[in-house]
């Protein structure tokens, strides 16, 4: 489960930010996932939460931005939306769609105090 | 899996390394002392999560380029017949070029075993509980191996259709094998991975007589994900059609060597 590896990313990138800075604890992590992009948001819950144990983060609560999929439609010249790799165009149904957004798998924010 | 902090991390080994002694990621534990309570405030972080991968990616690519090596990264579900492929492929090519290979599994080395059977050089990565190479393991695999000038590295990541797609480790390029014993649905029902790749090898062709496997919808559904997949179709074990993928490893090594020189 590659969410588990994610998941310790996000703390990583959390405890570098966190070093110098003047607090205690990580009450909350704000990530924004795209919808296709590669981390199912359940199996992220899942794996943070085993992942804080122990941590800074310990107990933060984990909330989630969904970046919805979009793509180009060569067929019909413009931008559509595409809600999974597998779907078509919703305008004209073919599949000659570029991805152009939707695969964001950022961390965005964190609250401390 | 490591107890500390539930990775698998702790695990990973890299054949050749001298071994280190087992070390936690230490997680910062300075809460527990703090007195009083301090205000509530945002600190913004926009980064990727996959930032230090993508990162230590872009060394081992900076590195391969230098070197005009071409990297490709094997991807499939496990048995497709990647080291069976590697190891006609190292047989073939290793008279033209030095080949070496990187072989990521979660335990064992049968498979660095039967890539140095062919004369080809090889390192074993166990990933322990890990699904999927990342791009620290591949960069201390390359460490080991010291890929000679204008050579071919392979990567033989785990055999896994779903984790190893988001994993950059470098490689010019991602080839998915798909072998026509797992039905031509594979490209739905795991898009990520075959939009990631750059090309897709269908093996065991000398079983389609006896499967119901349709080579041409399992291509139309690969390219509804991926219009720019290159196919080929061969078998590992006849030998048939690996004419065509040597000369597609041909071509883009030559491109790799001419950016090098
Ligand atoms: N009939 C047939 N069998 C093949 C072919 N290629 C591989 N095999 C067989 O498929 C089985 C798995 O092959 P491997 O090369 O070990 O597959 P792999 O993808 O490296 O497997 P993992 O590393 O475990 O994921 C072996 O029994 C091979 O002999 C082929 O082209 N045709
Ligand atoms: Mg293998
Ligand atoms: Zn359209």
């Amino acid at each position: 489960m590659h969410e588990m590896a994610l998941a310790e990313g996000v703390l990583q990138i959390v405890e570098d930010t966190i070093r110098g800075q003047n607090c205690t604890r990580v009450t909350a992590i704000r990530l924004e996932i795209g919808a296709l992009s590669h981390v199912e948001p359940d199996a992220m819950r899942f794996c943070f939460d085993a992942v804080i144990r122990g941590s800074v983060a310990e107990g933060a609560r984990l909330e989630i931005d969904t970046a919805p999929g979009r793509a180009w439609c060569h067929n019909c010249g413009h931008e559509v939306a595409l809600p999974s790799l597998i779907a078509a165009c919703p305008d004209c149904g073919g599949f000659q769609v570029q991805v152009t957004g939707g695969q964001e798998l950022r961390v965005k924010d964190m609250e401390v105090n | 899996m490591c107890t500390t902090c539930g990775c698998g991390h702790g695990d990973v080994a890299v054949e050749g390394e001298a071994a280190l002694p087992h070390h936690h990621h230490h997680h910062d534990h300075h809460h527990a002392h703090a007195p009083g309570i301090s205000p509530t405030r945002i600190i913004e972080i926009e980064r990727d999560i996959l930032s230090k991968n993508d990162h230590l990616a872009w060394h081992n690519r900076d590195d391969l380029a230098r070197l005009g090596v071409l990297a490709l990264n094997l991807v499939s579900s496990p048995g497709s017949g990647k080291t069976t492929l590697l190891a006609r492929t190292a047989a073939d090519l290793g008279t033209r070029r030095a080949v070496a290979v990187i072989e990521g599994d979660q335990q064992t080395s049968l498979d660095a075993d039967r890539i140095r059977e062919t004369g080809a050089r090889a390192v074993q990565v166990n990933t322990g509980k890990g699904c999927h190479l990342d791009a620290d393991m591949v960069g201390r695999a390359i460490r080991q191996l010291q890929p000679e000038p204008g050579s071919l590295l392979f990567i033989e990541n785990v055999g896994n259709l779903v984790c190893p797609a988001a994993f950059d480790l470098g490689e010019a390029a991602k080839v998915v094998i798909l072998s026509v014993t797992e039905g031509e649905d594979k490209p739905l029902k795991y898009p990520d991975m075959f939009r990631a790749a750059s090309c897709m090898v269908l093996n065991k062709s000398d079983l389609l007589p006896y499967v119901p496997f349709d080579v041409e919808k399992c291509v139309e559904y690969a390219r509804r994900i991926n219009p720019g997949i290159e196919v080929l179709q061969l078998s590992a074990l006849t030998g048939d059609g690996l004419g065509d993928w040597c000369a597609w490893i041909e071509r883009q090594a030559s491109a790799i060597t001419a950016k090098a020189s």
